[in-house]
């Protein structure tokens, strides 16, 4: 039962991997495409956490953390940029 | 059993919010909804998937981790900055044309002329000139 439920997540956070990486090629505004590369990070998270389940590891939990601080200031930093035009200044 | 059902029904509801969010991303008008379905749902998708590992890393394998808990903390810190971030590019840059006006003032963004604490800041000489990044028109 779990395993068809892992299944099934999966198959959620993949497609909604697929969504926005169509949101980040075809997106009317740079904010959005921001906003989906920060939704895919959310994603890569939660598809981390699934495998990690599977595989019956804690191993990528570490991952998981590491991705969720990269994926933070690296949103931080290009919400910058659109607000100032630099991200440094 | 009682414990796999728990830990099932926590994964279908995370899978269920995830793609929601992510739908939303890509089906709503205009940007500020466009900015409320990602940040909401996603990371309730997200909390459900750690709730159902927390679950099943304490009743299959008997460790209890707080490595989980660690990774919601952060998550559940830093979503709403960043949502906060890109909602001020949203509003500073180009802004949409439905955007309501606030009562009696402008949208609380950097924009000469209207930010007086950074006037006086100039006036006296210890701060950098009030011209506005390139590329914008207010």
């Amino acid at each position: 039962m779990i395993a068809t439920a892992l299944t099934f997540a999966f198959a959620c956070f993949g497609l909604a991997l697929l969504l926005n990486l169509w949101r980040v090629v075809r997106a009317p505004g740079v904010s959005d495409r921001v906003l989906a590369l920060d939704t895919m990070v959310v994603n890569v998270i939660a598809l981390l956490v699934l495998y990690g389940i599977q595989q019956g590891t804690a191993v990528y939990f570490e991952a998981a953390v590491l991705i969720a601080m990269v994926g933070f200031v690296s949103t931080v930093a290009y919400a910058k940029f659109m607000l100032r035009g630099d991200i440094v200044e | 059993m009682v414990w796999d059902l728990l830990i099932t029904g926590f994964l279908v509801l995370a899978g269920v919010f995830g793609f929601v969010g992510s739908f939303g991303l890509v089906k709503l008008p205009d940007p500020m909804t466009r900015l409320h379905a990602p940040t909401k749902a996603t990371t309730l998708g997200v909390g459900g998937v750690l709730i159902a590992s927390m679950l099943f890393f304490a009743t299959k394998q008997g460790h209890i981790s707080a490595h989980e808990l660690l990774i919601t903390l952060f998550l559940f810190l830093t979503a709403p900055v960043s949502a906060h971030f890109l909602a001020k590019a949203n509003l500073h840059g180009d802004r949409p044309e439905g955007l309501p006006q606030p009562e009696g003032s402008e949208w609380a963004t950097f924009s000469p002329g209207t930010d007086t604490a950074a006037e006086a800041l100039a006036e006296t000489g210890d701060a950098p000139p009030l011209t506005p990044p390139e590329g914008r028109d207010h």
